[in-house]
């Protein structure tokens, strides 16, 4: 049996402050391979430092965290940034491309930084755009695509490295409805690919795309029972 | 299913970090630096100024040091005088050069002439007239010289009209004079048919030769000449240190200038203080080495200058590049990784900097020296060290850049 690829013990996080802000209470969450996982809440409920969390951005100040089986709490900085670039694929809300470089380049630069050989990334660059429907644009840079080309760039960026876990903050909140359903239409079939995919929204109908939706209020995490 | 050890491997592999490799490194600040072409180019001028600077004056002093007559170094090289140091060492020792003075260091081998000298008269100086005294003529400001024949020979003179006083005047102690042409202006003398004669505190002397050139000690022009068995007779022994001059062979100098104090008073050898010719490279520093200085530190100003512009624009680079920096992280760069890059980007201008300065100022080595007819001369060294040094400048500019770029926190860059 392979190890969850999030499972959370206890694991919680408290800003120093001061003040003090408890913007993560500790709580267990496992998250299987090739689950897809909505979160939500409403501003300021703890999505932002949740994901920190999930992505090794920030280390939580309690409990331990196993990404794919790997306790990150006892991991150097070094280790935890080299888990992070490899494991984790992210796709912010506003798209994080470098606007001076295509498409191209901006999916290769995924690749830089964890030792994929030079003479493989070109081909695997194309294939992430193609996947997600820019084969033709690689040579645009992100000045001249839409902004649903843009997050799809970023999904290929993301996807590059084939990570374990795809980690997505408000992947729409800047794409208007046409491009947010092609968007998320993308990030389903991944999910039907088998990618696990874990999307952070205050949309309520976005999050109800997930199978499975977990509630954060407070810093407090709760499993949502889906009805249907 | 993944086998157990095949699990373990993978886990560890993923922890292990590779981080940025040389080529994409270099590829990320070239990048980095093609993003705003003219901000980089302006970026750079200091640098460009500082080394241009840098390998221009070294080139136009490795061209101007290269030009310095051969003629000028050769009788600078062969050219030794000896100083009457007696009076420091004993007061009671009297003069330290002895009466065949000339003969004693013209014996050595490699000497070609060699012989005393001295300011004439005493502290108040010797009155020199075209007529004698109360016959109307005003005095004038014209040194009286003891020298030896030798001495006289030593210092290449040429002569425009008449000879001069070796063997018999000299043995003799005759009223004779040599005079400078810059004397003889100052005289009024300007032939010696007539066999002039000139007065010193009233003595009539001969005038048997004009000088017009002296190859060593140009001052003898505006002089006086008589021999110095002749002034030692008139006026006494030399009221301040005399000096001897020594013409040697080419190479010899030096090795005269450590015989000659033994040879001249093997009792005192002590008394008499003999300077050898400057070494060459010493001697062509010393040409240019003032200007030299003053230009170096120009170039310095100016890549200080170079340095805080490549420094602020890094800066402002990593400050508006944060979002970047956040992406980089999440993407896997470790803060090293950051720490590197912007390092490669300063330095990357800085050697951009100085590659251009190299350039710039070779090209102005090579401007000056054809105006000038000149051959140019840009030592290899100078060429490498040029774009070194403004990698040095880029480099040292980045740090603090640097070390800000790789503290920024990806949690809070990604906020934007
Ligand atoms: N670096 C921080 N230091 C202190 N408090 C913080 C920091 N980041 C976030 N917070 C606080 O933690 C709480 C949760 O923030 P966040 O995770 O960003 O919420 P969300 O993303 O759901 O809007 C908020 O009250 C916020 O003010
Ligand atoms: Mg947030």
């Amino acid at each position: 049996m392979t190890a969850p690829v999030i499972e959370f013990r206890q694991v919680g996080l408290t800003y120093p402050g001061p003040p003090r802000v408890p913007a993560f209470r500790p709580c267990d969450l496992i998250i299987e391979r090739g689950e897809f996982v909505t979160v939500t809440g409403p501003s300021g409920a703890g999505k932002s430092t949740f994901l920190n969390i999930a992505g090794l951005l920030d280390a939580p100040t309690t409990g331990r965290y196993l990404l794919d089986g790997v306790d990150t709490g006892a991991l150097k900085d070094a280790a935890r940034t080299a888990l992070r670039g490899r494991r984790i694929g992210f796709v912010f809300q506003s798209f994080h491309l470098l606007p001076h470089r295509s498409a191209l380049e901006n999916v290769l630069l995924a690749m830089v930084y964890n030792g994929v050989p030079r003479k493989e990334r070109a081909a695997r660059a194309r294939e992430a755009l193609d996947r997600v429907g820019l084969g033709h644009r690689t040579a645009a840079p992100p000045t001249r695509l839409s902004g649903g080309e843009r997050q799809r760039v970023a999904i290929a960026r993301a996807l590059v490295t084939r990570p374990s876990l795809l980690l997505c903050d408000e992947p729409t909140g800047n794409l208007d409805t046409v491009n947010a359903s092609t968007v998320l239409g993308l990030l389903d079939g991944l999910h039907s690919d088998g990618m696990t995919v874990l999307v952070i929204t205050h949309d309520a109908g976005i999050a109800a795309r997930g199978a499975r939706t977990v509630a954060l209020r407070d810093g407090v995490l709760t499993e949502r029972v889906v009805t249907t | 299913m993944i086998p157990r050890s095949r699990r373990r491997e993978r886990a560890v592999e993923a922890v292990e970090s590779t981080g940025l490799g040389p080529r994409d490194l270099l590829a990320e600040a070239t990048a980095g630096i093609l993003q705003r072409p003219a901000r980089s180019v302006l970026t750079a001028l200091g640098t460009v100024l500082g080394v241009g600077a840098f390998v221009a004056v070294l080139g136009l002093t490795a061209t101007a040091s290269s030009q310095i007559d051969a003629r000028f170094d050769l009788l600078t090289a062969t050219e030794v005088t000896v100083e009457d140091i007696a009076a420091e060492q004993d007061e009671f020792a009297g003069r330290a050069f002895p009466a065949d003075a000339d003969a004693r260091v013209e014996r050595l081998n490699g000497v070609r002439h060699a012989g005393v000298y001295w300011t004439a008269g005493t502290d108040r100086g010797l009155r020199v007239t075209a007529a004698p005294v109360g016959a109307g003529a005003g005095g004038r400001p014209i040194d009286v010289v003891a020298a030896s024949p030798g001495a006289l020979r030593a210092a290449v003179p040429t002569l425009a009209q008449g000879r001069l006083y070796d063997g018999y005047p000299s043995r003799t102690k005759q009223p004779v004079a040599v005079i400078g042409s810059g004397a003889a202006t100052l005289l009024g003398i300007t032939t010696l048919e007539a066999h002039p004669a000139i007065f010193i505190d009233g003595k009539p002397f001969t005038v048997v030769g004009i000088l017009s050139d002296l190859s060593r000690k140009a001052d003898l022009l505006l002089s006086v000449v008589v021999p110095r068995t002749t002034a030692e007779t008139l006026w006494g022994p030399p009221a301040r240190g005399a000096k001897m001059l020594i013409a040697t062979d080419t190479g010899a100098a030096v090795q005269i200038a450590a015989e000659a104090p033994t040879a001249l008073r093997p009792d005192h050898p002590e008394y008499l203080k003999a300077i050898p010719p400057p070494d060459p490279g010493t001697l062509r520093a010393d040409v240019t080495s003032d200007l030299n200085q003053l230009f170096l530190l120009l170039s310095g100003i100016c890549l200080v200058i170079g340095a805080v512009g490549i420094a602020n624009t890094t800066l402002v680079a990593v400050l508006e590049r944060t979002g970047e920096i956040g992406l980089r992280r999440a993407l896997g760069a470790r803060s090293r990784d950051i720490t590197a890059q912007f390092l490669a980007e300063s330095g990357a201008l800085g050697s951009l900097g100085g590659l251009i300065g190299t350039s710039l100022g070779t090209v102005t080595v090579v401007g000056v020296a054809v105006v000038r007819d000149w051959t140019p001369v840009v030592h290899p060294a100078t060429v490498a060290a040029g774009p070194a040094v403004g990698l040095t400048t880029g480099l040292l500019a980045g740090l603090y850049p640097a070390w800000r770029a790789a503290r920024i926190q990806p949690t809070e860059a990604l906020q934007r």
